[in-house]
């Protein structure tokens, strides 16, 4: 078991050597002169331009500056930003925010995607799954932008139940309206998929000889058929939080989060290549042990799984 | 006075533990409500066994089924009564259900490898049940269960996941299961349908001593009319929803009065086998009441080997941790031939590589050593036009007809797919062809337009069937070919094969866990266990004087062998 977790922390070199390298080419090849667009309609002195190139290495082909890239990564020294801030320190300010913002959308699409997912499976065909197959359906067909501003309007303004926007304090109770949000689209399908992995196991002959035991109906359904359901939501929830750390851009503008959103998506724009790539550099880390606790979770779930090299 | 009071105590000891009374049972399908038992009764007495015998789809284990409130959700009871020491349990509450369950009556499961919770460990199933139950459920406790049925090491055992046993051991760990807390009555699914032959022995003997020690009536359901007559106090047969017939065990047996019960005696294969023998021993040619429509056609004199089997091994690397790998050798050296014409059978248990040899036969996997001869070839020098050239000549028939049928062609595609891959004929020659083939395996020439689907068990084997002899094979390899179907099917599919095989002269190669289809189709047995060839011969020596431990404990495993059985009663 540990030579497996030692292997499959082996295996982060290689893909984060591969990501880094691809980003910071993108980022490389992005049309237009980033020091330029910097100062936009009023040119500094070719002097002021050359010096910004030689500080950022801008003036170097392409392999020396991922080169200098990696090797400032690997001393801790990520460098600063075209605004002179060091951008470990923003890192540092931002990615807290977006950690507590996708933790919080990942609990609210787990708890209410298992439950109503494991309610409407045992109560297949009945009213309540009808609804709740319906409304997952709305959920899932209408853009984040338009739930984010409606939700916003509503509960925020006009009801005022919560904060409509963060701002720079963020914290547990004001990103519960984002985190919903953010939380509402992988809801229908932790939702969608509970609830037919529910109805494949409620009649497994397992279920049945469980029954036949004597055993109370809700011993049934936690122990004999819940546990069973979860393998195949597991799997869904480890891969939607990559999704929920990087892809919460319009929920972060949409409600002024300060988080990694917003943050990379100006990086981007202003082709602020060593900003763009340690962003990204975060994530693949994230996304590559959420996957490896999502295995180890699976192996714990289904024993018939064992990862013995 | 004197004898009402006698009476009453008479009728206080043989008053019955489960009696089902007019029991109907319908399904709400989306045609409307179906059927699937009509007046069904039976009685069952403390301490005694009652088997309900009959094929998939008679209503035997939905009546068992009803028994203990574990109808699927569209089911229900619609009339009669099923009384439980008096107490009609047919329409009681869920909760009155769930204190019945485990603690009076207990449930032996059919399929060990599906009835077991993969993510739970075999103690904590038993403990599950045991504390639900209100029975002390401590280590120990669960230990003392599974040991009870004869499960060794059980300790340990009960610290192992399903996928760690096998299929023996799951089954006494459900058995071990469903008495746990000592109920009064069981219900025994066809416990041991899915096993060996051997292993059902043991595990029927020792449900058996199990339940006479505690005094448990049984409720057994299985197709296998021998094994219900050789484990049964009474038998109750059921066809389509019916109770056809119903009584002492030996008396129904010998004495079949519904017409089905008489074929199913006819055609139980554990007891047609048993026939053969007490025939034998009579002096009655097995011949003749072997072959289903007159004498045996095929020639004697045909004594060419067709194929030959040389020094066969097989070796799998099976992975071991890093890197490493040890040998497993699941064909040890086994060599036998097969004449022309004739059906060599290979039995085993499963494990034993039996189909291993078959599928080397068939050039899908390769020998690590030794040859197989087809018609003077040997056929691992065959180049892969030769290769192809050689399947048109050999071919199989697997054992699941659901699975081996591609359920996106019809019946016409299915059969015509071997001559348009082998580019045999034109259009309409191939269509000729077809419908040779379905006239040859008995179906009908309006089966070419449907699905698999749309076909029984037994139309689909007919099928397979149809399919292997388009491209007129010499030898056809059955694997398994006839034990997923029920009793009566399986002898007309038996049949079928013998009658094309005189007609044809065609050669089997018959791969088949069960002893009691060898002694009605096969010319020679081989015997195999643990990869290597144990005992060769003629079926007759073979079953008459087996020369093996192993192979005389698989002929005393068939179920009905113990039965003695009069000649006439075929």
């Amino acid at each position: 078991m540990i030579q497996y977790i030692l292997r499959r922390l082996l295996q982060i070199i290689p893909v984060f050597i591969g990501t880094t390298l691809l980003v910071y080419f993108m980022v490389f090849a992005l049309p237009g002169d980033p020091i330029r667009a910097l100062f936009g309609d009023r040119p500094p002195s070719e002097a002021v331009i050359a010096q910004l190139r030689q500080q950022y290495n801008l003036d170097q082909p392409f392999w020396v500056q991922y080169g200098l890239f990696l090797k400032n990564l690997f001393t801790f020294n990520l460098g600063v930003d075209f605004t002179g801030q060091p951008i470990a320190a923003s890192l540092g300010r931002i990615f807290p925010v977006t950690v507590m913002l996708a933790v919080e959308a990942l609990i609210i699409q787990t708890v209410f995607g298992v439950t109503f997912g494991l309610i409407a499976g045992l109560r297949k065909g009945r009213v309540f799954d009808a609804t709740v197959l319906i409304a997952s359906l709305v959920v899932i067909a209408i853009p984040t932008f338009v739930l984010g501003f409606v939700l916003q309007l509503l509960i925020g303004v006009q009801l005022g139940w919560a904060k409509p926007t963060v701002g720079a304090t963020a914290d547990w109770g004001n990103l519960i309206l984002p985190a919903t949000v953010l939380g509402l689209v992988s809801f229908a399908y932790v939702l969608r998929l509970t609830r037919a992995s529910v109805i494949e196991n409620m009649n497994a002959d397992y279920v049945r000889t469980a029954t036949a035991k004597g055993l109370s109906r809700p011993r049934v359904v936690v122990t004999h058929i819940l546990r069973n359901s979860m393998i195949p939501v597991i799997t869904y929830l480890g891969a939607s939080l990559g999704g929920l750390m990087g892809g919460a851009i319009v929920t972060e503008s949409i409600f002024n989060v300060p988080g990694v959103g917003q943050k990379l998506f100006q990086a981007v724009i202003r082709s602020e290549g060593p900003t763009v790539v340690a962003i990204v550099s975060v994530l693949v880390l994230v996304f590559v042990i959420a996957n490896l606790l999502v295995d180890l979770l699976y192996a714990w779930l289904d024993p018939r799984i064992r990862y013995e090299n | 006075m004197t004898t009402d009071v006698r009476i009453s105590e008479a009728g206080l000891a043989d008053k019955p533990l489960l009696e089902i009374r007019d029991l109907a049972i319908s399904f709400k399908t989306g045609s409307g409500e179906v059927q699937a038992v009509r007046n069904a009764h039976l009685t069952i007495m403390p301490g005694e066994t009652v088997a309900i015998v009959g094929e998939s789809g008679s209503g035997k284990s939905t009546t068992a089924l009803a028994a203990i409130g574990l109808l699927p959700g569209n089911g229900r009871v619609s009339g009669g009564q099923i009384l439980l020491d008096g107490e009609d349990i047919s329409h009681a509450s869920e909760k009155r259900m769930i204190e019945l369950r485990g603690n009076t009556i207990g449930m032996v499961p059919q399929d060990p490898m599906s009835n077991l919770n993969p993510v739970w460990k075999i103690g904590y199933q038993v403990k599950e049940t045991l504390r639900a139950n209100g029975r002390p459920s401590g280590p120990a406790d669960v230990a003392e269960v599974l040991s009870q049925a004869g499960l060794p090491d059980a300790e340990r055992r009960a610290k192992q996941y399903p996928h760690e046993f096998s299929g023996g051991m799951r089954q006494r760990a459900l058995i071990a299961i469903g008495l746990s807390c000592q109920p009064r009555l069981l219900i025994a699914d066809e416990p041991t349908s899915a096993l060996d032959v051997t292993v059902q022995r043991q595990i029927l003997d020792h449900l058996e001593t199990m339940t006479s020690e505690l005094g448990t009536s049984v409720l057994l359901i299985t197709h296998d009319l021998g094994l219900a007559a050789e484990r049964a106090d009474k038998v109750v047969v059921m066809y389509r929803g019916n109770v056809v017939e119903a009584g002492p065990s030996l008396e129904l047996l010998q004495n079949p009065q519904h017409p089905y019960t008489q074929r199913l005696v006819a055609s139980a294969p554990s007891l047609a086998s048993r026939r053969i023998q007490v025939a034998k021993e009579l002096g009655v040619e097995s011949d003749e009441l072997l072959a289903p429509g007159g004498p045996v056609v095929v020639e004697p004199t045909m004594t060419e080997d067709v194929l030959q089997i040389q020094n066969l091994r097989k070796v799998f690397k099976l992975r071991s941790g890093f890197g490493k790998s040890t040998d497993f050798t699941a064909v040890d050296d086994v060599s036998f031939n097969v004449k022309r014409g004739t059906t060599t059978a290979i039995v085993g248990e499963s494990g034993s590589g039996k189909s291993t040899v078959a599928q080397m036969v068939l050039n899908l996997q390769k020998p690590t050593s030794g040859k197989i001869v087809f018609d003077g070839v040997d056929t691992s020098t065959l180049n892969n036009k030769e290769i192809f050239a050689f399947r048109r000549r050999v071919q199989p028939i697997f054992q699941d007809p659901y699975g081996s049928l591609d359920p996106m062609y019809n019946i016409f595609r299915t059969i015509e797919e071997p001559l348009r891959t082998h580019k045999v004929g034109d259009k309409a020659s191939r269509e000729k062809k077809v419908r040779e083939l379905l006239d040859q395996v008995a179906l009908p020439q309006s089966t070419m337009q449907r699905y698999p689907n749309e076909l029984s068990g037994g139309q689909r084997q007919r099928v397979a069937i149809a399919r292997a002899l388009a491209l007129d094979p010499e030898v056809i390899i059955c694997d398994e070919a006839v034990s997923a179907l029920d009793v009566l099917v399986q002898a007309q599919v038996l049949n079928l094969l013998a009658d094309l095989q005189s007609r044809l002269g065609l050669t089997y190669l018959f791969i088949t866990h069960d002893l009691a289809v060898v002694r009605q189709i096969a010319d020679h047995v081989c015997v195999m266990e643990k990869g290597k060839l144990v005992e060769t011969g003629s079926t007759d020596d073979v079953f008459d004087a087996p020369q093996r431990d192993y192979t005389k404990a698989l002929l005393h495993a068939i179920p009905g062998a113990r039965l003695m059985l009069p000649p006439e009663v075929a």
